[in-house]
C-alpha cells in the first residue's frame, strides 16, 4: 500500500466489508440470501448516493472511488460489491443521461434522502442475452405508459426500490431502437418466475421476473439507449464488475500469501515450494490490476474532457478496448484464483478453513458469463473487420 | 449518383425495420432499426463499392447514422 490518502468511500467500503459483509458473506453464499446487513451497513453511511454530486446532496464520488470501494467489499463479500457496483451503474448512467431532466434531478434528491437501492432489468425472454435488443415496448397512452417484460434475470429484484429498464420506444418499433426508463416501486409488481441457485454470486438473488410497470413520459431517459450504453452503461459495468473481480483475486492471493507465510515460519532458512507459485500469481495479480487501472484512467480522461469524448466513447476503437478489459480480467480471474487454491492445497479445498477458496472460485467462474465472453468476442470480431490499427 | 449506391447498399445490408423509400437522407438509420451488427456490413460493402477504407477515427456512430452522414464522409475520403 503507499501513502496516498484514502478515499472516505474507500475507508467506509474496507470497514463495511471487514466488519459487517464478512461476519454474513459465508451465511449468505450457504443460504443465496441477500446480504441484507451490508446492503443496510451502505445505506446507513449514504453508500447509494456516493456518485451522486455535492451540489444535490450526494457524496461526489469519482468512478476511480467507487472502482475501488467495490474493490474493498468484494474482498470480503463480492455477492455485497456486485449488487454495490451494479446499483452505481444505474445511478451513473442516469446522472451522465438524463442531468438535464427535472424529473431525474428531484429524482436523485429522492435517492439522497431515502437511499433508493436501484436495479437494471435490460435481460429478456427471448432475445437471448443480448443487451441491445429489446422484445417488449412502451405502452403509451397520452403522457402515461404501461410496459410488461419478461426478463430472464433482475439481480437483487426483489430487494430493490426502483427500477431502470430497457425497451423498445413502442411495442411495433425496431428492437434496436431502445430507451431506458426507471420505474418506482410503488408503481410496479414483480411476479417472481423462478429461483437462484447458482455456483456462485450467490447473495445476489438474480432470479427471473415478469415485470408490470406504469409511468410518465418524464421518468423515460430521452437519449437512446445506445448512446447511453456506448456511452456510459458498458464502460462503468466492466470498470466496476472489474473492481469486484481485483477483489475476489486479491481476497483469494491474500489468503495464499498469508499460508505460505506461515509455512516459511515453521522453516525459517527454507523457501516452502509455495513460494514460487505464489510469485507467479502475484504477477498475474499485477496485471490484472494493471490493465483495471490503465482503462479507469482511459476512461476518466475521456469523460473529462471538453467537446468530442462522447464521439470518442461511441467509437468502434473504445468499444474494442473497453470490452477487451472484461474479457482478459473475466478469464484471468479464476486461473488466479485456482493458482492460490493450488497453493493453499487441501487447507483451500476445504471449508472450515481461514484459507477457504470455495466461495472466491464459485464467484470467480461468474464473470466469463455475466455477458458472455463469446457474444463480447463476437462483437469483437464483428468491429474488427472495419477496424484497420492497434 | 452517389446517393443512389449508398442508398442500395443500405437496402441490402442495413437491415432496416422501415422502408428505405420512406427516408429522407437526414433520417436516424439507427432509429429506423440499423442495428451495431449490420452498420458493419454497411460499412464494409461502402468500402468494397467505393474502393475506400473508413480509417477507425471515422468508425463511430455519428458517421453512419444518415444517408447524409454516410455521403459526407465518403466524399472526405474519396477527395484523396
Amino acid at each position: 500500500m503507499t501513502n496516498a490518502k484514502i478515499s472516505p468511500f474507500v475507508a467506509i467500503a474496507r470497514s463495511i466489508g471487514a466488519e459487517v459483509a464478512a461476519v454474513h458473506a459465508t451465511a449468505v453464499d450457504r443460504d443465496a440470501r441477500f446480504p441484507s446487513e451490508s446492503i443496510a451497513a451502505l445505506k446507513e453511511h449514504r453508500m447509494l448516493s456516493a456518485y451522486v454530486p455535492k451540489a444535490l446532496g450526494g457524496g461526489g464520488a469519482t468512478l476511480g472511488e467507487l472502482v475501488l470501494a467495490c474493490e474493498a467489499l468484494s474482498q470480503h463479500c463480492t455477492s455485497t460489491a456486485m449488487i454495490f457496483a451494479m446499483h452505481q451503474i444505474q445511478v451513473i448512467s442516469i446522472l451522465r443521461h438524463a442531468g438535464d431532466s427535472s424529473w431525474f434531478l428531484e429524482y436523485m434528491r429522492d435517492l439522497v434522502a431515502n437511499q433508493n437501492l436501484i436495479a437494471s432489468v435490460t435481460s429478456e425472454v427471448g432475445v437471448g442475452g443480448e443487451m441491445r435488443s429489446s422484445v417488449c415496448g412502451l405502452e403509451w397512452e397520452g403522457q402515461s405508459f404501461r410496459l410488461v417484460k419478461h426478463a430472464t434475470t433482475i439481480s437483487y429484484g426483489a430487494q430493490a426500490d426502483d427500477l431502470l429498464v430497457t425497451s423498445r420506444c413502442t411495442p411495433d418499433g425496431p428492437a434496436s431502437d431502445q430507451v431506458l426508463s426507471l420505474v418506482c416501486k410503488a408503481d410496479y409488481t414483480l411476479e417472481q418466475q423462478g429461483v437462484w441457485d447458482t455456483m456462485g454470486m450467490r447473495g445476489t438473488c438474480s432470479p427471473p421476473f415478469k415485470l408490470s410497470a406504469t409511468g410518465k413520459k418524464d421518468q423515460v431517459i430521452s437519449a437512446p439507449f445506445a448512446e447511453v450504453a456506448s456511452e456510459t452503461m458498458v464502460p462503468v459495468s466492466h470498470l466496476l464488475w472489474a473492481g469486484c473481480w481485483l477483489g475476489v483475486a486479491g481476497a483469494a492471493v491474500n489468503k495464499a500469501r498469508a499460508f505460505v507465510r506461515m509455512q516459511a515460519r515453521a522453516r525459517p532458512g527454507s523457501t516452502p515450494p509455495t513460494a514460487l507459485r505464489l510469485a507467479e500469481v502475484a504477477s498475474e495479480l499485477h496485471m490484472l490490476r494493471a490493465s483495471v487501472d490503465s482503462a479507469l484512467r482511459e476512461y476518466e480522461q475521456l469523460i473529462a474532457a471538453e467537446d468530442g469524448s462522447a464521439d470518442e466513447l461511441s467509437s468502434m476503437p473504445y468499444a474494442l478496448k473497453i470490452n477487451n478489459l472484461k474479457v482478459a480480467a473475466s478469464r484471468k480471474l479464476p486461473e488466479i484464483v485456482g493458482q492460490a487454491l493450488l497453493i493453499c492445497g487441501i487447507m483451500g479445498y476445504k471449508n472450515d478453513s481461514k484459507f477457504s477458496m470455495s466461495r472466491h472460485l464459485r464467484d470467480a467462474h461468474s464473470g466469463a458469463l455475466m455477458v458472455g465472453n463469446d457474444r463480447i468476442l463476437a462483437t469483437n470480431s464483428s468491429m474488427l473487420l472495419v477496424l484497420k490499427d492497434e | 449518383m452517389i446517393d443512389g449506391q449508398i442508398r442500395e447498399i443500405l437496402k441490402e445490408h442495413a437491415r432496416l425495420a422501415i422502408d428505405l423509400a420512406a427516408l429522407d437522407d437526414a433520417a436516424d438509420l439507427y432509429q429506423a432499426g440499423m442495428t451495431s451488427h449490420a452498420s458493419v456490413n454497411v460499412m464494409l460493402a461502402l468500402e468494397g463499392n467505393f474502393d475506400v477504407e473508413f480509417p477507425d477515427r471515422m468508425l463511430k456512430r455519428k458517421v453512419f447514422e444518415s444517408v447524409d452522414s454516410i455521403r459526407q464522409a465518403l466524399n472526405e475520403l474519396m477527395a484523396h
